[in-house]
């Protein structure tokens, strides 16, 4: 049951997106598409780790699954972008899927671990088959190939303005499907496997199930996320299936609020802005993602969101 | 060149690779076993034990042997001193909750990253080697001091293997190792412990980068592929088990050096972290490691 103030919120939230592109400017309006995109990557990335509890070191080949996938597919395969797209999901689900299956045997410390090599060896991967992935240099998707027809209609993914839109029905579907997941029994038994596994397992769920689905839901959010990006953004590179890109979505959902609906979405806005602050005097950024991580670890754990659930807030999911 | 003497330098090359990585897992798998968590910067101190190589030959006069002595001593305390600081100021305070430690460790992994990088700059830095004796095989030239580096981590494992075993330093460890709680009830100072051995794998780490800097230069971003050919060890050999560490140390090195040579250093790590997933399929505990509880 979601209370009508959650969905009023929420729309709000997708309603100021919306308004924001009249204000934006150029600049604006690219940065927040990009934002938006990458949020969906970080919701996915907390329904895994905020609402499980199973903190991923690896989402990277993840993002970078869906990312490759439709890249390659519309560039050497001839795929249509929209087939390519789909293409992308599903493969991202599989691949996910299959990893899930296989890195949930290890768990606690050793699954992060592994999460973190897995994306490792998927990063040197895409090195090693730098014939079709082209590597540090990476694949730019050609404008014609942007341009298409889906059901009658032309669209076209160069135009600024249609990409921001398209980016905010993504996330503001992502959104929509995280918190109807969160209030769902499915949410609720994660929540619990998050508190106390045994006795989740003792409770009669098959926990393995639950955390496989959520593992793989998560992964398909990311390669969902990394296909819009290739695709709106027409890059493919090495460098977004690095590490940096799978603590990216940690960074952003624990700034924002792990197991918050809308914290994913904060802390990704919350660290474009800092990073766009901080470039104008250094261009560390990852000097700045390490120490941001660090004081939120020391000093504020719960993040902005659940900060404010925590003091103001009670009834935020 | 024919196929065995091949494979006998590609076997030579392996067992360096081995030899470096048993020292630098052992750091990791020290402080996981003791202390419980992962350092992921354990790639970072690796990097700045190779930065202090380079500046310590770099500043020191006369010659690449004097040069190589310092660095054995100032790389180890430079890096345990930064190991130092991060257990008390870091690790301590969040009271080494494993989860708290690794995101920690990731941030702390791109500070030192990005601080090496602005203090000692992208280029990568050669050192040379403290002497340049070649033993001439009748295929090959090889460089003793490759064979050195075999024999010097040989001899710091087995050093390490008496501490924990054989000395009462060694048995502190153990215990609190194996139950904390105990340990502090029987007085042990387990906060003691957890600083010493933090500084300890640092250290440990530090010295396979000054054994390793000569054949391989300095670069900032060197860090990554030790730690993450150090999380395969630990992982196949067993979280926590020492043993088990070296074991796997010595086979995955062995390996890595020959797929190395006969195909390439990308190929060796993508199929080590196969290796890593069906040992997981067949023993998630690790091959040595004792079962979750």
């Amino acid at each position: 049951m979601i209370s009508d103030r959650v969905w009023q919120l929420h729309f709000a939230v997708v309603a100021v997106l919306f308004a924001s592109q009249f204000f934006a400017g150029d600049y604006g309006v690219l940065t927040l598409t990009r934002i938006m995109v990458l949020a969906i990557y970080a919701i996915g990335y907390n329904l895994l780790y905020g609402y499980t509890g199973l903190l991923s070191l690896g989402h990277a080949m993840f993002f970078a699954t869906g990312l490759y996938v439709a890249a390659i597919s519309t560039t050497q395969g001839g795929l249509s972008v929209p087939t390519a797209f789909g293409l992308a999901i599903v493969i991202g689900a599989a691949v996910s899927g299959a990893m899930g299956a296989l890195i949930l045997r290890a768990s606690g410390v050793a699954f992060m671990i592994v999460t973190l090599m897995f994306s490792q060896a998927a990063f040197l991967s895409v090195l090693y088959f730098g014939k079709y992935t082209r590597g540090d240099e990476g694949i730019v998707i050609s404008d014609t190939i942007r341009k298409f027809g889906l059901l009658g209609l032309p669209v076209d993914l160069t135009n600024a303005s249609l990409r921001y839109n398209l980016a905010l029905c993504f996330l503001a579907g992502a959104i929509s499907l995280s918190l109807v997941l969160v209030r769902s029994n499915f949410g609720r038994v994660l929540i619990a496997i998050r508190e106390n596994e045994n006795r989740t397992s003792m409770l009669g769920y098959n926990v393995f199930r639950y955390k496989l689905a959520a593992f793989a839901l998560s992964g398909t959010f990311a390669a969902f996320s990394g296909a819009c990006y290739a695709l709106m953004f027409a890059y493919a590179g090495s460098t977004l299936a690095s590490i940096q890109y799978s603590i990216n979505p940690l960074l952003w959902t624990l700034l924002g609020g792990a197991s918050t609906v809308l914290g994913p979405l904060v802390g990704t806005a919350l660290m474009f802005l800092l990073v766009d602050v901080a470039s104008s005097f250094t261009n560390a950024n990852l000097l700045m993602v390490g120490v941001v991580l660090i004081l939120l670890v020391l000093f504020f754990p719960k993040g902005i969101l659940g900060t404010i659930r925590q003091l103001y807030l009670p009834w935020l999911p | 060149m024919p196929f065995f003497p091949h494979l006998f330098l590609a076997i030579l090359e392996g067992t360096v690779a081995a030899a470096v990585l048993a020292l630098s897992a052992l750091g990791l798998s020290l402080v996981f076993g003791v202390m419980r968590v992962v350092n992921v910067a354990h790639g970072e101190f690796f990097m700045l034990g190779a930065m202090l190589a380079w500046w310590t030959a770099k500043m020191v006069p006369g010659g690449p042997l004097v040069g190589f002595a310092a660095a054995m001593i100032i790389a180890p305390v430079g890096v345990g001193t930064v190991a130092y600081i991060t257990e008390r100021l870091l690790l301590r305070r969040i009271n080494y909750d494993p989860e708290a430690t690794i995101v920690a460790t990731i941030g702390l992994m791109f500070v030192v990253q990005q601080l090496a990088l602005s203090v000692f700059g992208a280029d990568a830095k050669p050192v040379a080697a403290p002497f340049a004796y070649r033993i001439v095989f009748p295929w090959f030239g090889y460089s003793g001091y490759k064979l050195f580096v075999v024999a010097a981590s040989l001899a710091l494992l087995t050093a390490a293997w008496w501490v924990l075993t054989r000395t009462k330093a060694g048995l502190i460890m153990r215990v609190t190792q194996f139950d904390r709680e105990t340990a502090t009830a029987f007085g042990i100072p387990v906060n003691t412990v957890y600083s010493a051995v933090f500084v300890a794998g640092a250290a440990l780490v530090a010295i396979a980068a000054v054994l390793i800097v000569p054949i391989q230069q300095a670069y900032y971003l060197m860090g990554g592929d030790p730690l993450l050919k150090s999380f395969i060890v630990v992982i196949i050999g067993g979280l926590g088990s020492i043993k088990g560490s070296v074991i796997a140390a010595l086979v995955i090195g062995l390996a890595d050096g020959i797929i190395s040579v006969f195909f390439s250093p990308t190929l060796a790590s993508i199929i080590a972290t196969l290796a890593v997933a069906l040992v997981l399929v067949w023993r998630p505990q690790g091959l040595f490691g004792v079962a979750a509880q």
